[in-house]
């Protein structure tokens, strides 16, 4: 039946979400600030709380919430604390992904246990990834690829222990040309450049690389398919498929600290005498409580369509244009949401002696990482459309 | 569990509704709204879907189906997708006999439930709103005094009243004792003058009315619930969900329209869905239908699981009325000169949206 109440259960693991996310918060200012540091990889009041996951894995029955419902919820259940400040840091990151969609058994073996993150993006292009410029060359000899070149905003990038990087066999193949490699951190020629200065989720490790001559192992391409397709894009559309649970996840996340900022705004409100009423209409409501309420719509349907690509991918169902779709809405809301927050709370919502001008900072990623809205409008669109590529570009 | 799934019932449903508001909703549509007239034939053919009548109690003649605010905002949704005036006339004897179902006292469901059981067509209307800039639901000015023990007498003014030419029955929303009540008031009530129908711009083809109550006496007995009376809210709350529902099928029928037109419609070498400005316009027509129809179904399903439903009934009402009007809008400039033509749908779309906007009541989910 159409449901999107919790059940009981359901609601334990977010309780204890939240419970957590509180005290991640407190930590949130100071590593904002100090953007020097990384968080640790467990915080000291750590003992005692249990991971989510595992409680989720205890408690689940068949009449509770599928887990990819649940895990966008827990997400946003965990930046609604903070950003990057966990209990206990998790292992993995998005190149534990690609590996998984694309190493062999043997190099998931070999490397699945790692932190992983992807490198992709290169100050040259992002949206467009089959203009990547780092290349791959083989030297027979040796059984080694030679990579060169430049990733940016790789995400989890300092503390990484090795990287999924997206290099060229062969520029003039475009898309077809690009290869997965596994880089473990500290091969000679490999250099983490820097933790990215940023407008928000400074306390995360965002960094750039750069690959001078860095020699790795033949058996470093994930997958081993050497061969650059004559047709097609090889292996491109299965990397480009995990986009279909990362996308709702990350619309999750930046949804979590939109939720926080609208929870302190209530707050606000009603200190201020102005309590949120439903059921009658505006037409005599104060304009402050109107706009928090309109506020407050954009986050209830954005949570729905992230809840609508995964509940469709948990049934097996493709889920595509909903996973751009919830991602389109969710940026656009995000940004929405905290400067209007901003707007009704006014000084306090620029000052740094609260954490809303830092949500309205760390949201604005949102829009922007994991396919832009407007890359997402372009998916929901050439769907809408029955157009590929060649119709809609 | 959190899920989207329809029921095999509500994916039947849902499909022969679509059917219906293809075949014989789709091909009237725009002469009603040019006549400013529904076929009684329209009406009469609409009744056997058993819209009214399928969740009523058998025991007053009714089909005995669950009530099911889902499965109303599904067909609503296609019956509104054909048309919205249509769909409106249809079920708007439902927000009448749903609310005494749902709160009627014993005697009123007896006396009145089995008027929408009957082969042909019955009207009956909720009066809710009011004319005026400022009306708000939560504080009628239409107000309802005590007469002795026995009685109350109404006065005020009620626009906006779906079937005022044919209806019955109404079940008049009033300020009483410091809250709300709802009344029923039967057509020839003394000091009930019944004006119109007005001239709207959109929805034309419904006949709306005004309802003048001069001082309307109504026995105690009028009054819905009997002595212990109703949850006035809750009433406002299905009339909600049920016109958000009525918005996203409009607003899906201009998405579903737009989109071919975009195809085949050719400017500078190609079609004009192929630009960026137009193609991003259309994803966000679609993204903003599918938002609203979640955010009806949420309310929705609280309403069916007997869940505090007002907040969540005012926030789908509120998002599905101003987007709707949003995506209507965009589907016209889509059209180009085009949408602003009669030859096409989409302008009536809009002046329905613009219309729906503005309602509270009228329907039930």
């Amino acid at each position: 039946m159409i449901n999107f109440e919790p059940t009981e259960n359901d609601q334990k693991i977010l309780d204890a979400v939240r419970e957590q996310a509180l005290i991640c918060r407190k930590y949130a200012r100071y590593y904002d600030e100090n953007e020097h540091e990384f968080p640790p990889d467990e915080l000291e009041e750590a003992d005692g709380y249990p991971n989510v996951y595992a409680l989720y894995a205890q408690s689940h029955t068949e009449n509770d919430t599928g887990l990819p419902c649940m895990s966008m919820l827990i997400l946003m259940g965990e930046t609604w604390g903070d950003y990057s400040v966990r209990m206990r840091r998790g292992k993995g990151g998005l190149g534990n992904a690609a590996l998984r969609a694309a190493g062999t058994p043997e190099q998931q073996q070999k490397w699945g246990d790692l932190t992983l993150a992807m490198a992709i993006t290169e100050p040259g292009c992002g949206s467009d990834p089959s203009m990547v410029q780092t290349s791959a060359v083989l030297d027979e000899a040796t059984h080694e690829w030679i990579i060169n070149g430049e990733k940016i905003f790789v995400t989890t990038g300092c503390r990484a222990e090795g990287v999924v990087v997206w290099a060229t066999l062969d520029k003039s193949a475009g898309r077809a040309g690009i290869k997965s490699f596994l880089i473990e951190k500290d091969t000679p020629g490999f250099v983490v450049a820097q933790k990215e200065k940023k407008l928000g989720i400074r306390a995360d490790d965002t960094a750039a690389y750069v690959f001078t001559d860095c020699r790795i192992p033949r058996e470093n391409l994930l997958g081993g398919n050497e061969e650059i397709p004559k047709q097609g894009s090889g292996g491109f559309k299965n990397v480009m498929k995990t986009f279909n649970m990362t996308r709702p996840g990350v619309a999750a996340i930046g949804l979590g600290m939109a939720e926080a900022t609208l929870d302190f705004t209530r707050e606000q409100l009603e200190a201020a005498g102005l309590s949120v009423e439903y059921g009658g209409n505006s037409a005599t409501r104060p304009a402050a409580v109107e706009k928090f309420q309109r506020l407050e719509q954009l986050f209830e349907v954005s949570k729905l369509t992230i809840l609508r690509a995964a509940w469709l991918s948990g049934e097996g169902q493709p889920n595509n244009m909903e996973a751009s779709i919830c991602k389109a809405k969710t940026g656009t809301a995000v940004r929405d949401i905290t400067q209007g927050c901003i707007e009704i709370l006014g000084v306090m919502g620029i000052s740094r002696d609260y954490l809303v001008e830092k949500w309205f900072r760390d949201v604005r990623i949102t829009d922007i990482y994991e396919g832009t809205g407007e890359i997402q409008r372009m998916i929901t669109a050439r769907g809408l459309l029955g157009y590929g590529r060649a119709e809609l570009n | 569990m959190i899920s989207f799934k329809l029921n095999d019932e509500q994916e039947v449903v849902r499909e022969a509704m679509h059917d219906y508001a293809e075949q014989a909703m789709r091909p009237i549509a725009r002469e009603a709204d040019e006549e400013s007239k529904i076929s009684d034939a329209f009406l009469a053919q609409t009744w056997e879907l058993g819209l009214v009548s399928t969740q009523l109690p058998e025991e007053f003649g009714g089909g005995g189906e669950p009530r099911s605010p889902i499965t109303n905002a599904i067909v609503l949704e296609e019956l509104a997708w054909g048309d919205a005036t249509l769909a409106i006339a249809a079920f708007a004897p439902a927000a009448f006999a749903f609310s005494i179902a749902d709160q009627g006292s014993h005697e009123q469901k007896r006396e009145l439930l089995p008027l929408f059981c009957g082969e042909s067509v019955h009207a009956a209307a909720i009066a809710l709103g009011e004319p005026g800039p400022l009306f708000d639901p939560a504080t009628p000015r239409t107000l309802a005094e005590p007469k002795g023990d026995d009685g109350f007498v109404l006065s005020g003014c009620k626009s906006f009243v779906p079937l005022g030419d044919a209806a019955s029955h109404f079940l008049v929303i009033a300020r009483h004792n410091g809250g709300r009540d709802a009344f029923i008031v039967a057509r020839d009530a003394a000091g009930l003058s019944i004006s119109g129908p007005e001239k709207n711009l959109g929805l034309k083809g419904l006949c709306t009315s005004t309802l003048e109550l001069e001082r309307v006496e109504v026995p105690a007995s009028a009054r819905l619930g009997g002595a212990e009376g109703c949850d006035v809210q809750r009433i406002i709350d299905h009339a909600r969900v049920a016109l958000a529902a009525v918005m996203t099928g409009v607003s899906r029928a201009a998405i579903e329209y737009a989109v071919p037109y975009a195809k085949e419609r050719r400017a500078f070498d190609q079609a004009i869905a192929q630009k960026q400005g137009i193609a991003f316009k259309l994803a966000d027509m679609h993204i903003e239908t599918e938002s609203m129809r979640w955010l009806t179904w949420k309310a929705a399903s609280e309403l069916e699981q007997g869940l505090p439903a007002t907040k969540t009934a005012h926030q789908a009402r509120d998002y599905a009325a101003r987007n709707s009007m949003w995506v209507t809008d965009q589907g016209i400039q889509v059209l180009g000169g085009h949408g602003f033509i009669r030859e096409h749908p989409v302008e009536m779309w809009y002046r329905n949206a613009r219309t729906l906007g503005v309602l509270e009541g009228i329907l039930s989910a």
